[in-house]
This record gives structure tokens, sequence and C-alpha cells, in this order.
């Protein structure tokens, strides 16, 4: 019988390597996979390469992954916010390495691993800092610069259902890294709300393919103060 | 909660209230522009006003990149779902007929010219339609892009909204930007709060300009030759 249902975030991650490239799905408020952040950093493994959309805000999720003197690099698109505190000072001392991509070409890499596509040409940043030392070639009247698959060792993403064979449905603008992070992560983690019984979700609506997925790892919905459900 | 103007903004608001257009002013002008149907989506900071001036009747298809189009304004308080946010990572709502998809797919959307316009601000615009908006080069400065490089080169039209000049007074419209670029040639048409310009290959010619401001006093704060 295939069951990828694990009981806890520890044991999902408890084969995660020193110096492991690690995807971690989330934007914003929504889709942040924080209990896997919080095993993650219990795991006690350092090196990491993390590749977000981001680079941690305030004291927690990946702020507290960098606090601890975890992480070697990050690639991303939007490090510098108003909570990056923990990220700027590792950045400004020269301790943690920034690969900046833009966003779109951090997704469409993501998406090209996962795919098997050995890199692709795309308009975005030509002629900008963010292309240099870059490949390019005007194709179809335009320049276009190279940009290459990024794959990872390990996605952890946030699913709102899944089921024993790691299909996966999401929840609102909580999807945006997750099915392509899913894809292109050689072992992929999802945190889900629901584990629900084989045959129960519609498969008109699987977004996440089991395939795609080796883990799924049940945690409970958290509520705001305010009441709005929390991401 | 009490809203207060700083004496400071009060005084500049009076000095320039007959030649100034205001934020909202500028957000109206930009909403006239869009026509129904458009799919449209709107930067962080002063672009995000547009949606407010969109007159009721007028159906627009307002995208966002973190995966969502048909969305709405802001929910009541107490009705937040932080699981629908927008790329100011605010929560919005969703209108009928809306739908979410992956980030892959969303900027697809953008470099594969499905979206219509895209409005976003900017240090600097070039009157060879060059756009500044990420990074101001500064050596202590941290970069961040975010999706504004993939925006700006894929919509099929890209405008930009921002105050014609910086605080300091000297002109935003340049020959060329001398901030980090986020895009060659990619600006299609400029609101700021004097004039609308559109690029031209021969230049930037005005289309729309404050009442009361003649040619000359707004080619002198704009640092590249204008076109009437």
């Amino acid at each position: 019988m295939i069951d990828k249902i694990v009981p806890t975030p520890a044991l999902a991650l408890a084969d995660v390597q020193e110096g492991a490239t690690v995807m971690i799905g989330g934007f914003g408020t929504a889709g942040i996979p924080n209990e896997l952040i919080d095993a993650l950093i219990e795991r006690g493994v350092g090196e990491l390469t993390i590749i977000n959309n981001n680079a941690g805000n305030g004291d927690h999720g990946i702020g507290a992954l960098l606090a601890a003197g975890r992480v070697r690099k990050v690639v991303c698109s939007f490090p510098r916010q108003v909570d990056s505190w923990h990220f700027d000072r590792l950045y400004r001392e020269g301790r943690v390495e920034l690969e900046l991509v833009p966003q779109g070409t951090l997704a469409e890499r993501i998406r090209a691993a996962g795919a098997g596509i050995g890199g692709f040409f795309t308009p975005t940043g030509y002629g900008t800092e963010l292309a240099q030392g870059k490949e390019t070639r005007l194709l179809d009247g335009r320049w276009q610069v190279f940009e290459t698959p990024l794959h990872a060792d390990v996605a952890l993403i946030k699913a709102e259902r899944g089921d024993r064979w790691g299909n996966l449905t999401y929840r609102m603008t909580a999807r945006n890294f997750g099915p392509i992070m899913a894809m292109a992560a050689r072992v992929t983690v999802a945190s889900v709300h629901e584990v629900v019984e084989l045959g129960a979700l519609d498969p008109e609506t699987v977004v996440t393919p089991g395939l795609f997925v080796q883990r799924v790892v049940p945690v409970a919905r958290q509520r705001t103060q305010s009441g709005g459900i929390k991401a | 909660m009490t809203i207060t103007t700083q004496p400071s903004e009060a005084v500049a608001t009076r000095a320039h209230a007959s030649v100034r257009w205001s934020r909202d002013d500028m957000a109206r002008r930009v909403a006239r522009d869009i026509a129904e149907g458009m799919v449209v989506n709107l930067g962080i900071g002063l672009p995000t006003l547009v949606a407010n001036h969109l007159p009721p009747g007028r159906e627009v298809m307002m995208q966002s990149e973190n995966g969502v189009i048909g969305f709405g304004p802001a929910p009541a308080p107490g009705e937040e779902d932080y699981d629908l946010i927008n790329a100011g990572k605010q929560p919005v709502t969703l209108r009928p007929g809306g739908a979410f998809f992956h980030h892959a797919d969303s900027f697809a959307m953008m470099r594969g010219g499905h979206i219509d316009v895209c409005v976003l601000g900017a240090f600097q615009v070039s009157g060879a339609g060059d756009l500044a908006n990420w990074h101001t080069g500064a050596p202590d400065a941290i970069p961040a892009v975010g999706g504004a490089m993939d925006l700006a080169t894929g919509a099929r039209r890209t405008w930009v909204m921002m105050e014609h000049t910086t605080k300091a007074g000297e002109p935003k419209i340049v020959e060329s930007c001398t901030y980090p670029l986020t895009g060659l040639a990619c600006v299609s048409r400029i609101y700021t709060d004097l004039a609308v310009l559109d690029v031209i290959p021969e230049g930037l010619r005005v289309i729309d300009r404050c009442e009361g401001l003649t040619m000359a006093a707004l080619q002198a704060v704009t640092g590249t030759a204008l076109r009437d």
C-alpha cells in the first residue's frame, strides 16, 4: 500500500542533510509551511541553501532559521522587507550569500527543473544588472537572457488537503510556489490541514498529482486574533 | 484613529495646489484610460489607488503576481482571510469569476503578453522609456526586485505612475537613468502629478498637463526634451 502520510513534521524532515538545498513555499502570509520550517530548525542542520520568494520575516520561520545561523545562501526575489532584520544583518556582515532573481524567472527556473528543461531564454532582466554575465540571444525580435533550472534536495510546501498518495489541493493564494516546488525537489514534504481518504478529492480539482509529493504531514489550522483565517 | 497631516505636507499642498494633481487625481486619470475588459496589474504603492477610481460598471480583471485574478477590495475588518492577499500582502476579496493559479502560470501571464496593462511606480524613467524602479544602487542598500522586471518587460503596456520630481525637486524623467535599470524601452506612458506623457519613437509627447501649467514650466522640471 502506498502511504505517504507522516504523523509529525519532525519525522518528515528526519533525513534532511547538512548543506541541503531547500525550497520553501509561501508568499506574504499565504502558503508558508511554518510547522515544517520549525521542524527544519529543530533538525539542526546548517550550511543550507534556501530558495523562497523572500528572506524571512520577523523572528520566526525563515527569519529564525537565519538567526540560528543555519543558512549559507538565499535564492530569492525580494529579500528586503521592513521585518527582514535577520537577513539584513547577516548579509551586511557577509555571512549569507544572496542570489537575487526576478520573481517570474525564479518561478520559471523552478518549473524548468521540475519539467526536465535544461534552461530557457527570457526577455526579463535583459540589459539590467541581474543579467550580467549571462548568455543573451535575439529571439523573435527581442533580446533574451539564458536562465538555468533550480533544483532542490527538499521542498517544504503548504497545501490544504492531501491523501495518502500525495495528491494535493491548495487554498486561494496559498497555492503560490507550492505546485512548482513540489515538481522541482527530490523530496517534497507537504503540510496539509486535512488528510482525506483516497478517492475523496475530486480528481478534476487535484492541483498537484501525488507523484510529485513524497510526504504528507497533517497540521492544525491557526486563527488570527482578529478572527480571520491565518495562513 | 485620527489621521493628521504633517504641517510641512500641508504647506507644500497649499503652495502647489493650483498646479499639481493630488494622488487621487492621478489615480482617477489613470483609471480613465483603463478600458472595459482589460486585464490589469497594479504595482505596490501609488498604483494601488487606481482601483478605487474605476467606475462601478466597468468590468476589469485585476491580476496579482501571487496567483489571483479577479480580486476585489479589502474585506471588512474581522473578515480578513490571510490565504487571500494581493502582491502588497494585504488581504483582499475575490469577485465572482475570480480564479487562483500558481506562480509559474502567474508570470506566464505577464511574460506571455496576456496582461493588457501594468501600472508601476518608478525612481526614474528615461526619454526612451527605460525604467528604473527596483534599486537605488546605494552601496549599503540590499537589492530587492520582486516581480518588477517581469511585469515591466512582459505586460503589453507598461504605464508608470509617479511624482514628477523627487522630494528635493530633481527631475525623475531623465535623459538616461542613473539608477540601475528594471527594463529597457518598456514604458509606454507616464502619469505624474503634473502631466501625462506618451513615449513615442522621437521621445516624450505631452498628452495632458495640469491646468495653469505652461509647457515651459513643465519642461523646466523634466530632464529630457518634451514635445507638445
